[in-house]
């Protein structure tokens, strides 16, 4: 897999250049009304311990149940990650003793997951793609959580998130820096939106990183890796990615040898910091839990989800090229997100006809997505599907031209909210002036009053664009650009 | 007092209540007169004699109005390893000390359902971890059975078997007519051999586990303790049924186990285990089993000789299985949600106090080899190993079922019972050697019945079992009925213990 080193990947150290290797272990909360083996509700908030069955709290002989939703959204995800689906797999628990684990162990898959190896391709940039191997997703629960600051003497127990399913997704070792860790998880975690598997929201914690790295000289086998647990955004994903890998180059550098290790990344200060060491790794004692039959589905269960699928962001950023003829930037843009992506093309066929789709994207990623992005919200909430095709279409049919267009969008993010944008130009009489007399007449009054330009556009032709603008003021901006040009130039007999 | 309603088997009191012959109330005062009469036994580890009593009415009034549920007033003792609604639930155990649950397990929800009523929670092993019930953190259940040297009674008092020795000893001295129990390597079979009771351990996946306390997950099943064959059956029916709630319970019809019994044997092929006879097995336990062949011969069965080889295994693999599921099932009395807690510096210190202190000795030593079995290192050499010979012993008997054995009749114990302090104080393997006839059961997951037999030399009931197919319990019940039929009657001792 290493044969092809790319230069620009490498991090320069005091003796030499370095390889970054990274793997991903992603923690993806499953999105399903209850919890993976109890009818708990998986509602995030709530008053602590609001959310909490028998079985989660492990009272005295409770048994789990598999949640039939989370089997079916977990062989989705491995279908959309083109995965292997294990038609047996088999739950085991991992034992270990902490205050937010009921049970005294977590019921996971260990040897047998339900998903087995997969491959997600990457843009890492607008021409650049990569492929990374999945090499396994299984099911596990979450556990609760530990509340430090309620007391100076003793810590609480929420156990609301206890027993929520959660999807591991390990990734192989075929990430190489900060940039494709980065990207890997945003592409990951547009897969698993589109297929509303998770909802993918690291900041409430249904998204988290365990970011494995370490590092090499070109072409040398791979290094001691250390883990960072819990990264919670994909900006501190690349961070933790480029400090450790710094931090195990300077080690190496200095002669040193990396210990292997789970660390954290601290977001304050930049930098990772060892949590345990392997000596100090817990014995899980994994076994298969006795109080689940194995997991078993037939490949008509898994047939009836494939053709189910909804269309995923590779499959449509190639359909946007072929059917609506866009660029591979803009259509990459545009799938990144499937609400943007579905919005973008209910505005090119809005209302039943089917207007430049260029032109849409240049809106729907321009103008809108940074009006969106001031007002922190998506683009479906700034503007109607109607509203975008109808003022594309007033520029297409020359009602307005593209700087109105500016305006109309302008005064419909404000006092204009709702108003379909015909009728505002209508109503403000904002139509573009193509009457030839008119524009003739103003430009004759302008000529006739600056013979000295008129004299100075002679020798100097990019005097003309002084012309166009001292028109377009006299016309309130409303004179057609084309007309205005073509008159200008024949007035001044450039 | 004429009658002393306590005689009855939970049979004759169905049939005296729908008669008329007494009231769901009698009934139960009488059995509850008796509990508290016992307490020398120590089989209840709680009464619930209110809670009796008010049931009984409601069963006297639905028996007036012609509404009879199928054990409608009958008054049973529950196991303490079963939640119980609103009563006390310990396992035997001081690290749940004080736990009242707010649930019912299902198995005993579907007794309350189908009409029974609930004297008490009976004593048993700690987490039924056991086979004398002398781990219990509450003291050790006494049988009402005496040793007879020379015609007279000797004073030492009689292990009534575990785990589910109070159950067996609650029946056996009549405190109530039927008890829930469980069984994971012969809890319920050995102590109705020690107690001259009857005891079915059901197929695995027979009745829902769902709210009893879990000691080893695929081993435990629950299965009642009655005073005969018939009552087996009526209690059986009852207790088993798919339970959503527990994924491992079958889903499959509950017969009416009650018409097998009586029902003709002739034909049925019975096997006689060669690997059984065991080195060092009393002279009057071999004697027993004879005889149980030829009241079988003489009920019309054939006799076939079989060989289940790996049954000299079966004992160490399962003495590595269940604790292996143990120690991870009671990882969750950690004193941090119910139950003891003993504080301690930090988190750790606090479990380690609490587990100390809440757990016992024979719990301590089995949560600790398991742990030990499932590390790593020592996985492949035990664990597994342990489980790949659980397969190979269920291949022993799907080759006898194969070749058209209907059932397996084997002893129940190696020896009778013995004294509360006799066995497994210097080596507890001396006390795991009282499980070698039943483990092989609960490591197939089949149906085991015991029977009494006969007595041993110096007055102790002997018990038979029969191993049947897996869901073939009513060939059981009708095998286990010939062997009732045939077998001298046993004779409980007055109730010496009557206070």
């Amino acid at each position: 897999m290493s044969a092809h080193v790319k230069p620009s990947k490498l991090i320069k150290g005091a003796t030499g250049d370095w390889e970054v290797v990274v793997g991903m272990e992603i923690h993806a909360q499953v999105t399903s009304k209850s919890k993976l083996f109890s009818g708990a509700s998986t509602e995030f908030g709530g008053e602590p311990n609001a959310h909490v069955s028998l079985v989660d709290a492990a009272m005295p002989g409770m048994l789990p149940v598999i949640n039939a939703e989370c089997v079916r959204q977990a062989v989705r995800t491995g279908l959309g990650l083109k995965a292997q689906i294990n038609l047996r797999s088999v739950f085991d628990r991992k034992n270990y003793f902490y205050p937010d684990l009921p049970q005294g162990y977590q019921i996971s898959q260990y040897k047998n997951p339900i998903v087995g190896e997969g491959e997600v391709l990457v843009d890492v940039t607008p021409t650049e793609q990569i492929k990374v191997g999945i090499e396994r997703l299984h099911l596990e629960q979450d556990a609760g959580k530990s509340l430090h600051d309620q007391s100076p003497d003793q810590s609480f127990v929420d156990l609301n998130r206890s027993g929520v399913a959660l999807m591991e997704i390990v990734s192989k070792p075929d990430i190489r820096s900060a940039e494709e860790a980065r990207a890997y998880v945003t592409k990951l975690r547009a897969i698993l939106r589109y297929l509303g598997t998770c909802d993918g929201n690291m900041e409430q914690g249904s998204l988290r990183a365990d970011v494995n790295v370490s590092v090499r000289r070109p072409g040398e086998p791979f290094g001691t890796r250390c883990e960072i647990k819990n990264v919670n955004s994909i900006r501190f994903i690349g961070q933790a990615v480029e400090a450790e890998a710094r931090r195990q180059i300077g080690i190496l550098e200095d002669g040193g040898t990396i210990e292997q290790q789970t660390r954290l990344f601290d977001p304050a200060r930049g930098e990772t910091r060892a949590m345990r060491s392997k000596e100090e790794a817990h014995d899980y004692r994994y076994f298969p839990d006795p109080d689940l039959l194995p997991l078993e589905f037939d490949q008509a269960f898994v047939d009836a989800l494939a053709a189910d699928l909804p269309e995923l962001p590779d499959a449509k950023k190639a359909r946007f090229m072929a059917v609506y003829g866009l660029p591979a930037y803009d259509a990459g843009v545009l799938v990144a997100d499937r609400e943007t992506a579905d919005y973008y093309e209910a505005c090119v066929l809005a209302g039943g006809a089917r207007r430049d789709a260029k032109a849409v994207a240049n809106w729907v990623t321009g103008d809108l997505a940074a009006a969106a992005n001031a007002a922190g919200a998506s683009v479906a909430q700034v503007l109607t599907p109607a509203q975008v095709a109808s003022l594309v279409d007033l520029i297409g049919d020359g009602t307005i031209s593209g700087k109105i267009a500016k305006d109309v969008l302008a005064l419909m993010l404000d006092e204009e909210r709702d108003a379909d944008p015909r009728d505002i130009v209508e109503r403000r009489g904002l139509k573009q002036v193509t009457d030839t007399g008119a524009i003739e007449a103003a430009i004759d009054a302008i000529v006739a009053a600056n013979p000295d330009k008129v004299e100075q556009a002679k020798a100097k032709p990019t005097m003309l664009g002084w012309f166009v603008g001292q028109v377009m003021k006299s016309t309130g901006g409303k004179a057609n650009p084309q007309a205005v040009n073509a008159l200008l130039k024949d007035k001044l007999g450039l | 007092m004429t009658r002393d309603l306590t005689r009855l088997t939970l049979a004759a009191a169905r049939d005296g209540l729908l008669a008329k012959r007494f009231s769901a109330r009698e009934l139960a005062a009488a059995h509850i007169a008796a509990v508290e009469q016992a307490r020398a036994l120590n089989a209840y580890l709680v009464e619930t004699p209110d809670l009796a009593l008010k049931a009984a009415e409601d069963s006297d009034a639905r028996l007036a109005r012609g509404d009879a549920r199928p054990l409608e007033g009958l008054p049973l003792g529950v196991k303490d390893l079963y939640c119980t609604n609103g009563v006390r639930t310990t396992a035997a155990s001081r690290i749940l000390e004080g736990f009242v649950p707010n649930y019912e397990s299902t198995v005993t929800a579907q007794l309350w359902r189908d009409g029974a009523l609930m004297l008490g929670k009976l004593n048993l092993d700690e987490f039924a971890m056991g086979s004398s019930n002398e781990t219990s953190a509450f003291g050790p259940v006494v049988s009402p059975w005496r040793r007879r040297k020379n015609g007279a009674f000797d004073d030492a008092r009689i292990v009534p078997g575990g785990s589910s020795g109070g159950s067996a000893a609650a029946v056996a001295a009549h405190l109530c007519l039927g008890a829930t129990a469980t069984d994971t390597g012969g809890s319920i079979r050995q102590p109705a051999a020690f107690t001259g009771t009857v005891g079915i351990k059901p197929t695995y996946g027979r009745c829902s586990r769902w709210g009893v306390v879990a000691f080893a997950s695929s081993l435990d099943q629950a299965g009642p303790i009655t005073r005969d064959v018939r009552d087996a059956a009526i209690m059986l029916r009852s207790m088993a049924g798919h339970d959503p709630k527990d994924t491992t319970s079958v889903d499959l019809p509950v017969p009416d186990y009650e018409k097998s019994v009586g029902a003709s044997v002739r034909g049925k092929k019975i096997g006689i285990p060669k690997e059984y006879r065991v080195d060092g097995m009393a002279a009057e336990i071999d004697a027993l089993w004879t005889q149980g062949i030829e009241w079988l011969r003489a009920a019309g069965a054939e006799i076939v000789d079989i060989s289940l080889p790996n049954t000299r295994h079966a004992l160490p693999a399962y003495y590595i299985v269940a604790p292996a599921e143990a120690s991870s099932n009671l990882a969750r009395y950690d004193g941090v949600r119910y139950g003891l807690r003993k504080p301690g510096k930090d988190i750790v210190g606090m479990y380690e106090n609490t587990r100390a202190a809440g757990f016992g000795a024979e719990v301590r030593r089995r949560v600790m080899i398991g742990a030990y079995v499932l590390s790593a290192g020592y996985y492949d050499a035990y664990y597994v190993r342990a489980q790949r010979i659980r397969t190979l012993i269920k291949r022993d008997f799907d080759i006898a079922f194969h070749a058209g054995v209907d059932a397996i009749l084997t002893p129940a114990t190696p020896s009778p019972a013995f004294a509360i302090g006799e066995k497994g104080a210097a080596d507890p393997v001396e006390m795991y050697l009282n499980d070698v006839f039943t483990v092989t059961v609960n490591m197939a997951g089949l149906p085991g019945l015991v029977v009494p037999g006969g007595m041993s030399s110096d007055g102790l009931p002997l018990g038979l079992q029969l191993i049947g197919r897996p869901f073939e319990e009513e060939t059981l019940f009708a095998l286990g009925a010939a062997v009732e039929q045939a077998a001298p009657k046993i004779e409980l001792p007055d109730a010496w213990w009557a206070s």
